[in-house]
């Protein structure tokens, strides 16, 4: 077995594992934590195919802004775990077919032919699939790179003018207010005579 | 390795347009309220500086990027007259949108968004850039259909244009990859030579040729796919429904030649048949229910569906005298439209809708002058002598006898007749009933001049018909 097979089955086994775990985890924190995991070792897998820029893109994108998003809504709201267990053997004869219909899937490519072809042929060292991606992502789709940007902006001035609104009777704090107060305004110093206790 | 960015200047309107949205959206964060109105200065100044640098390269054929990018005289055509018919939306929508708190910097924004996106996908010459130009566009319309918040049916209409929207881009794109998987490129050019070269009946570019006809209709509001035009075009705030009755037309049309006849044109026998039926379906369905209206947009949405029909009529005839006719078809349909829905704002006012049919109840006694334009823009989409709209419908019906399809000239005369009969009755509500409204018309005069201008236009064009039909053909073959 050579050393990339043991890297493989090695974050293969952690993958399915943290996978396994998501699901079966009853502390929601917990399995987005295992989720991260997973991200992980498939971007562990990813490496080993030479898919560089999809393995840094997936920690990137997904454990580094996604999850912390996701954690944070799942610290902030309050969720009822036995409403969310509801119903499960309501579900269960859909997503027992589903999962049967998948399982007779992966044995239908598995029975045809899997593992015939060939592996294509491994690069060079020092070939680097993010400077290819970028290479042809900056040169023959550098126009259509472009307009997807432009959508992404029409997409946020659409969704801020959909959802912003200024409503009179809402309280704010100006902050530029809150910096410059003074002392005056704030303690009131009274000059008075001192007593004594009677 | 060829260089890609040799020379921008073919794509200096889009470059420019997009720039300036862009600006026009950080400037109008520094705007009070009442200086609003450069914001809607610069959108139309942005509009003429656009159609200026066009005018600068007209007609001169070139491509960018590989070919992703292509500019001919039909884009160049196509994109003038869509200029011209967003500086009369913007102009018609000022007021109206002003008395409904929608007049933000956002709405100009979103616009000038909506025309990068129709401009990408005139001058497309990829099935990539003209799907990125489509959402760019459709996008920019969701929001501007929701932007009247408080509105229920205007909330209503941006949901189903969204949702009926999204499963259109969905039709289409699966087609497309079909497309690809058959021809094994998304170049629209290459897409055309490997047909060539092909047999017709092949089953997947077939199979991918209807998904790709299915979101087209979507996207055109052809029957039986049409069912989100009369709503939304109902519950739309006016100046959208303005907006997206008119220019998103000829951005559709490019969309029809880029990709049926620049990029499929080797299966115009399986089309055909296909379109016949959308076309059929569209007259009967769009000029029967509108009748039964009461209500002005909708009536014009439904007469919108049929005009769709028609146009698919002049596409199907598949010879450039039919793309000839279909464009000029469609050239006219967008002033014909934009002065209908034009009307519409500029009656309504504050709290005031002028959209019921009711409400057009003696116009001829209120304002003589706006019922006659009004008069001319009906007897126009009715297809009456000698307005522009008969032109219009008679080279269209001559190209399809030219093309030996009598049989649909003849249906298609027919459902002008029953069409008639709902734009006669808008004419007969102006003029030989009584006035149930009282309150004086408050639209500016630089809005009624350029009413008046659009509505004419109808007229005036006559001397030209022959010569923008030349343009129109000419146009047509810089394409295929």
């Amino acid at each position: 077995m050579g050393f990339d097979q043991i890297v493989f089955y090695f974050f293969a086994t952690v993958l399915v594992f943290a996978a396994f775990m998501v699901i079966t985890i009853r502390n929601p924190v917990k399995a987005a934590m295992f989720l991260v995991l997973s991200f992980f070792s498939a971007a562990g897998l990813w490496m080993l195919l030479e898919a560089e820029f999809l393995a840094i893109a997936l920690v990137l994108v997904y454990v580094g802004a996604v999850m912390v998003l996701f954690l944070f809504v799942v610290m902030m709201l309050d969720i009822n775990l036995v409403r969310l267990r509801e119903g499960f053997g309501e579900y269960l004869p859909f997503g027992g077919l589903v999962a049967i219909l998948l399982v007779i899937e992966m044995g239908i490519i598995l029975s045809v032919g899997y593992g015939t072809q060939l592996p294509p042929a491994a690069h060079a060292a020092g070939y680097s699939n993010t400077r290819e991606l970028g290479r042809i992502l900056y040169t023959v789709y550098v126009y259509p790179f472009e307009i997807a940007a432009a959508i992404l902006l029409a997409a946020i001035v659409a969704a801020i003018a959909l959802t912003l609104r200024r409503r009179p009777d809402t309280k704010y704090q100006n902050p530029a207010q809150q910096v410059r107060v003074s002392r005056h305004e704030r303690v009131r110093l009274v000059k008075m005579a001192s007593e004594k206790k009677s | 390795m060829t260089p890609y960015l040799t020379s921008l200047a073919p794509a200096y309107p889009e470059l420019f347009v997009f720039s300036m949205a862009c600006v026009i959206l950080m400037l109008d964060l520094f705007l009070s309220e009442q200086r609003r109105f450069i914001t809607c200065g610069l959108s139309l100044l942005t509009l003429v500086g656009a159609a200026a640098l066009t005018l600068q390269n007209f007609g001169a054929a070139g491509s960018l990027y590989g070919g992703m990018f292509v500019d001919d005289l039909m884009a160049d055509t196509l994109k003038l007259a869509m200029y011209t018919v967003l500086f009369f939306v913007l102009v018609y929508s000022r007021d109206y949108l002003g008395s409904r708190g929608m007049y933000r910097g956002e709405y100009f924004v979103l616009a000038l968004f909506g025309v990068t996106g129709m401009m990408i996908m005139i001058s497309a010459g990829h099935m990539l850039t003209l799907y990125l130009g489509l959402e760019l566009l459709s996008l920019s319309l969701y929001a501007m259909v929701a932007m009247q918040r408080d509105s229920v049916p205007a909330t209503e209409a941006a949901m189903k244009y969204f949702v009926l929207g999204a499963l259109a881009s969905g039709m289409l794109l699966y087609g497309l990859s079909m497309v690809y998987g058959a021809t094994g490129s998304l170049d629209l050019a290459a897409v055309r030579k490997t047909i060539g070269a092909m047999k017709p009946d092949n089953m997947i570019l077939i199979f991918g040729l209807v998904f790709v006809i299915v979101g087209l209709s979507f996207k055109l509001g052809a029957v039986p796919f049409h069912m989100w035009v009369p709503d939304v075009y109902h519950g739309a705030p006016t100046s959208v429904t303005l907006y997206l009755s008119t220019a998103p037309k000829l951005a559709a049309f490019a969309m029809f030649m880029r990709l049926l006849v620049g990029g499929l044109e080797g299966l115009a026998e399986s089309w055909q048949p296909i379109l016949t039926i959308l076309a059929l379906l569209s007259l009967a369905v769009g000029n029967i229910i509108a009748i039964a209206q009461t209500n002005l947009k909708r009536m014009l949405a439904y007469s919108a569906i049929a005009h769709m029909g028609f146009f698919l009529l002049a596409i199907l005839t598949a010879g450039p005298n039919g793309y000839g006719s279909a464009m000029f078809y469609i050239l006219i349909y967008v002033v014909m439209s934009l002065g209908a829905f034009g009307l519409v704002s500029l009656l309504s006012r504050p709290g005031f809708e002028a959209d019921q049919l009711e409400d057009y109840k003696g116009l001829n006694q209120r304002h003589p002058w706006l019922a006659f334009l009004m008069l001319i823009t009906m007897f126009s989409m009715a297809g009456v002598p000698p307005t522009a709209g008969f032109y219009a419908k008679l080279l269209v019906i001559q190209s399809l006898i030219d093309g030996g399809l009598v049989w649909l000239a003849a249906v298609a005369v027919m459902f002008s007749v029953i069409g008639a009969y709902y734009y006669l009755r808008v004419v007969k509500l102006m003029y030989f009933d009584k006035p149930t409204d009282s309150a004086p018309i408050t639209a500016g005069t630089d809005v009624r001049v350029m009413f008046s201008l659009n509505a004419l236009a109808l007229l005036a064009i006559i001397p030209w018909v022959g010569s923008l039909m030349d343009l129109c053909v000419r146009a047509i073959r810089a394409i295929v």
